[in-house]
């Protein structure tokens, strides 16, 4: 049970905003040294925790070309782009995205999105744009609000409709532990069906919350033109 | 055949090349300290081939990422101040290449998957040509070459080395949450190694009432939930939460449909992916590489869905899987 105390160091480091790296990284040294681990053995966990774990990092990559296009207009082109099409708003905009995300995810082809890939050169600057035509003008607050959900849109897309697709690595982990450990014979096919209701029901649920998003971001921004018409009286003044 | 060793070294190539833009930049703040840390990450994706290899030492790596970590945390890793594109150059741009500028930002995914779907007739002399353990990876590397090439025939800067300088800027703005998502794995592994998941198996089964159904249920899915919150992913709390609740209680108790149990248990724990700092890669990296000025708005944008999604699995386990 001693061991819990490195859970607590890691969920009161985060709520008093410290340094996360710092953090995780006195919080895994206390565990192991509660665990029993010596000083070698710990470092040792640090370098093979570093070297098989290189693969979240692989996101880099994709820098170099992002930033190309970003020099030569990119997100300005996506904005012009939706911008023409009256009907899209940031809500609508995402919930396509959405959508687009979850069906590709659960047919295999998650490497086709990605916050990096997609979400900061093409899907967040369509939403801006689309809020952009509506109000003439986004203030930083509701620029913030259209990123955490852009970013969100890709999260909810493609962790519950990833698990729909036999070959990921959630439903071989789920599978491959219960049969060695429990001598059943379950089919991946079987845990991707029972996947499909909890997907429909985050696409509802998602879905929902991203239409009722242009309705706060509506009210938001009438908050905004009062305050910066009151800030302007009071000046004339 | 193309090893995913390769895509690391690609990868390593970058960060020692940022870093070499980063030193030979004058007017950096932090020249010489983000620098430093930014060449020594690079280093450490070379060095780990052979520690993944087991032929090299793991614990100079570990020393190695100990001093990214202070140097990251001590604030002598900074943010240069960039020259690129003004907005309204961006804009005379954008009007000149118009929809053209698409075509690089559509070339990464579709290269990707197209190379993901033939990979397995992909070979030379019988050896499949990508890495068959790690398709995926390989496919977003050479998708990402491909792009850039691409880019640079459509768009011609005058300077071929814009793609390297622009995602400088990029990276600079991501910084230190760069790091973060492979030192949590690490953490996730100490604490496996030291114990911390049995001690919440059995804090978790010692809350459960005996003979109640809804109580195993909703003890298995929560515990998924908050376990999947502690650890940052759900891969590390699925074996200690069946062993504790799922297979004795809810299978072999109450004679549930083990995929069932087991498929909904798991998206149980993707709730708890969307409102954890812990899953730095999906939640923290983005607000990151979106600039937003609250590093937890991503979380704040999910957990209106995850609290809900989580009630609903807890609502389709009960009432599907137990006839």
């Amino acid at each position: 049970m001693l061991v819990l105390i490195g859970v607590l160091l890691v969920v009161v480091g985060f709520a008093i905003r410290l340094n996360p790296l710092i953090v995780v990284t006195v919080a895994g040294i206390v565990t192991a040294l509660l665990g029993g681990m010596n000083p070698a053995q710990i470092l040792d966990s640090f370098g093979t925790g570093f070297a098989s774990s290189r693969s979240v990092t692989i996101f880099v990559a994709v820098l170099p070309v992002v930033g190309i296009i970003e020099f030569f207009g990119l997100q300005e082109q996506a904005k012009t782009l939706i911008g023409r099409l009256a009907k899209l708003t940031a809500g609508r905009v995402l919930i396509g995205y959405l959508a687009v995300r979850q069906i590709t995810a659960a047919v295999g082809l998650t490497s086709i999105g990605g916050h990096a890939q997609t979400v900061r050169p093409l899907v967040f600057p369509m939403a801006e744009g689309a809020a952009l035509r509506r109000y003439g003008h986004v203030p930083e607050k509701i620029s913030e609000k259209i990123k955490g959900h852009a970013a969100g849109a890709d999260n909810v897309g493609v962790f519950f409709g990833e698990d729909v697709f036999v070959a990921v690595g959630s439903i071989l982990l789920i599978t491959t532990f219960v049969d060695t450990t429990y001598h059943l014979h379950l089919e991946p096919l079987q845990l991707a069906l029972w996947a499909i209701p909890s997907a429909i029901a985050a696409f509802l649920i998602h879905g929902f919350r991203l239409l009722r998003l242009d309705k706060q971001l509506d009210k938001e921004y009438r908050e905004f033109e009062l305050t910066a018409a009151l800030e302007t009286a009071g000046e004339a003044k | 055949m193309i090893n995913v060793e390769a895509v690391y070294w690609l990868v390593g190539i970058l960060f020692v090349a940022w870093a070499s833009l980063i030193a030979a930049d004058t007017n950096h703040p932090r020249r010489w300290g983000s620098a430093a840390f930014w060449g020594l990450l690079g280093l450490c994706f070379f060095y780990s081939t052979w520690v993944q290899a087991g032929t090299a030492p793991a614990w100079i790596l570990g020393v190695a990422v100990l001093v990214l970590v202070v140097l990251a945390s001590t604030g002598l890793l900074g943010h240069g101040k960039h020259r690129t594109s003004t907005g309204p150059e961006r804009e005379s741009y954008a009007k000149r290449f118009g929809n053209k500028l698409f075509i690089p930002a559509l070339t990464l995914p579709l290269v990707t998957v197209i190379l993901v779907l033939a990979a397995p007739v992909l070979s030379i002399g019988g050896t499949p040509l990508l890495d068959p353990k790690n398709t995926t990876l390989v496919a977003l590397a050479i998708g990402a070459v491909a792009a850039v090439v691409v880019a640079l025939l459509i768009l011609k800067p005058k300077n071929p080395a814009t793609p390297l300088f622009e995602s400088r800027r990029i990276l600079e703005s991501i910084g230190w949450a760069a790091l973060l998502p492979q030192m949590l794995t690490t953490l996730g592994i100490l604490f496996t190694k030291a114990g911390v998941g049995t001690a919440v198996g059995t804090l978790a089964s010692g809350l459960l009432p005996k003979g109640s159904l809804i109580a195993g249920v909703l003890v298995y899915c929560i515990g998924m939930f908050l376990f999947t919150v502690l650890m940052g992913n759900g891969f590390a709390a699925f074996p200690i939460m069946t062993a504790a609740i799922g297979w004795p209680v809810l299978v072999q108790g109450f004679h549930g449909d083990p995929a069932i149990i087991f498929a909904i248990g798991m998206l149980a724990g993707f709730c708890g992916t969307l409102c954890t700092p812990m899953a730095a890669n999906f939640n923290l990296v983005p607000s990151a590489l979106l600039e937003m000025k609250n590093k937890y708005g991503v979380i704040t944008a999910q957990v209106g869905t995850a609290i809900p999604l989580l009630a609903v699995n807890i609502a389709l386990m009960y009432f599907l899987a137990f006839h």
